[in-house]
């Protein structure tokens, strides 16, 4: 399962049949598998992973740093999964340090993001505090670099 | 006119590879599956200790047995992946690759006429190497059903009272056979019967699959005295091109090596060895990841060929392939020429390898996935024709 996961992460549109030969497999075996973690709940879904300079390139990524004050019933849960509720919402995280939720949200422009920021997020009664960070250019995303890297020349027959 | 190169250099043929290489080379649009390196590039964290160490300016020679951090860092390793203690001071020298720890060892240890046992096929290097050295190259056959093990009933056969050295080569270049630990108990208790000096090339020992361990004939109860633990950062880490390697024996054998390198070579490249110390102290985890790869795209290769009807055993170890292409009724050479010539898909004859490897191609597994499935399909279209 471990390698199974591990290249589904790097690759999920690989070709069934292929795992099957990776994993030393039966096909059948791995549409099984998948099937399970997928029941599980251990895969949630697939992406793709754009490069956003290529496509959509008006889009904005702000990254929210938010102060709540947690509930006496259900902590950080309840208030993050308010905030993870609105779709602007890609990711919400509870952190360590300075803040409690990291908030990625997503926008067509600064003024979606920011009317997000100020109508919905801010107004939240348990939210003490928000500062909204943009994305400015990325570098790397999912483990993926965004720049296209040459791959240096090999010889093609060696010893 | 007689001939003004040397005769012992004159002896030697053209590698069979290089040949190879050059028909390779002028043609375009060939995937190979020739490469005997790595497909990765060297993790960055090991490339940017490199970049670091020039900016500070490290850039003099080092101590001719190497750098001693180096040396501290290596016995580190050795200790805890081998079992193997070794005192940096004098018993570790800093080579240009395991290919000059070869030629420094045979050198330092044969006199002309020595004869040198080998198991074939092997390592492209160790015939011609022991002949540059005024020694006599013994080969000793392994075997496809016997999955390329060196057996000790073979070496008997092939002794001499002129043999002077046995030299190892586990996980094996280019079969990936590795050695089950009771019969290299066998091959130390013959080297130790024969009195014979164990030089064991260990280049490919990380790349054992499916949690298999390794293990080094110099770790076995009265080896280390008579053994000479070759190794280096090409394969495991990625390092082909640093041209860094390392040498640990009994401290007679390293002085003696590194008059040598102290003459000829005077220390391996600085920067590569502040590489060295990199791979060695922070490479762990860099180094298991591409291990995970290669395991995932050897099992990739062997189901693929054999479906093909090309008959493949699984190697446990390095990052090659050894398929049985005598079903074609075809040369290993004139199956690998017509290969390249009707689908632009490079692999290695079986015979760059020894006589022995006739009959049995090489194909690398260290490329891109996507390579070798299209390399693969050409292979079993080719075979079926």
């Amino acid at each position: 399962m471990d390698s199974l996961i591990r290249i589904l992460r790097q690759n999920s549109a690989i070709p069934r049949a292929d795992l099957a030969r990776l994993l030393g497999l039966t096909e059948a075996d791995v549409v099984a598998q998948i099937a399970k973690l997928e029941a599980d709940g251990v895969i949630l879904g697939y992406h793709a992973v754009i490069n956003s300079d290529k496509w959509d390139a008006e889009a904005v990524t702000a990254a929210i740093e938010v102060r709540v004050s947690p509930e006496r019933e259900g902590g950080f849960d309840r208030i993050a999964s308010r905030i993870a509720g609105f779709e602007e919402v890609e990711s919400v995280y509870l952190m360590s340090g300075g803040y409690d939720l990291l908030v990625i949200v997503n926008g067509n422009n600064l003024r979606e993001v920011a009317s997000f920021v100020a109508a919905k997020l801010s107004t939240i009664e348990s939210v003490l505090s928000c500062a909204t960070r943009f994305r400015l250019k990325t570098y790397k995303e999912n483990g993926l670099h965004h720049a296209q890297e040459e791959v240096p020349e090999r010889l093609s027959v060696t010893p | 006119m007689s001939s003004r190169i040397a005769e012992h250099v004159r002896s030697i043929p053209r590698s069979g590879i290089r040949d190879f290489f050059e028909i390779v080379q002028s043609m375009k649009g060939v995937i190979s599956l020739g490469i005997g390196e790595p497909d990765f590039v060297t993790p960055w964290h090991i490339r940017e200790a490199a970049v670091y160490s020039l900016e500070k300016g490290r850039t003099g020679y080092t101590s001719n047995l190497g750098d001693p951090r180096l040396r501290r860092s290596i016995a580190k390793y050795v200790e805890k992946h081998f079992s193997l203690a070794y005192n940096p001071h004098d018993e570790i020298i800093v080579t240009v690759g395991v290919s000059e720890g070869i030629d420094l060892a045979l050198r330092a240890l044969l006199n002309p006429g020595d004869e040198v046992l080998y198991h074939e096929p092997c390592y492209v290097s160790y015939a011609p190497s022991i002949a540059l050295a005024r020694g006599k190259a013994v080969p000793v056959v392994t075997r496809a059903e016997d999955e390329f093990v060196l057996r000790a009933a073979d070496l008997e056969k092939a002794v001499t009272p002129r043999t002077r050295l046995l030299m190892l080569s586990f996980p094996t270049n280019p079969t990936g056979a590795v050695m089950p630990p009771d019969e290299l108990a066998k091959i130390a208790a013959f080297a130790v019967k024969h009195d014979l000096v164990v030089l064991t090339d260990e280049i490919y020992s990380e790349l054992t699959y499916d949690a298999l361990p390794h293990h080094s004939i110099a770790a076995l109860p009265g080896m280390k005295e008579r053994t000479l633990f070759l190794h280096g950062f090409s394969k495991a880490f990625a390092m082909t091109g640093w041209r860094i390697g390392f040498a640990c024996g009994p401290s007679d054998i390293i002085e003696a090596m590194m008059k040598i390198h102290q003459y000829s070579i005077m220390c391996a490249s600085t920067m590569a060895q502040e590489a060295a110390i990199e791979a060695l102290e922070r490479g762990q985890r860099s180094m298991e990841r591409m291990r995970e790869e290669y395991r995932l795209r050897r099992n990739f290769i062997v189901s693929s060929l054999n479906e093909a009807g090309i008959p493949c055993h699984l190697p446990k170890g390095a990052f090659y392939v050894f398929p049985d292409i005598r079903g074609t009724g075809m040369t290993s050479k004139d199956f690998s020429l017509a290969l390249l010539k009707e689908k632009n898909v490079a692999v290695v004859p079986g015979t760059a390898f020894g006589a022995s490897g006739e009959g049995y191609v090489r194909c690398s597994y260290a490329a891109a996935l996507d390579q070798i499935k299209i390399a693969v399909e050409r292979i079993a279209e080719f075979v079926k024709k």
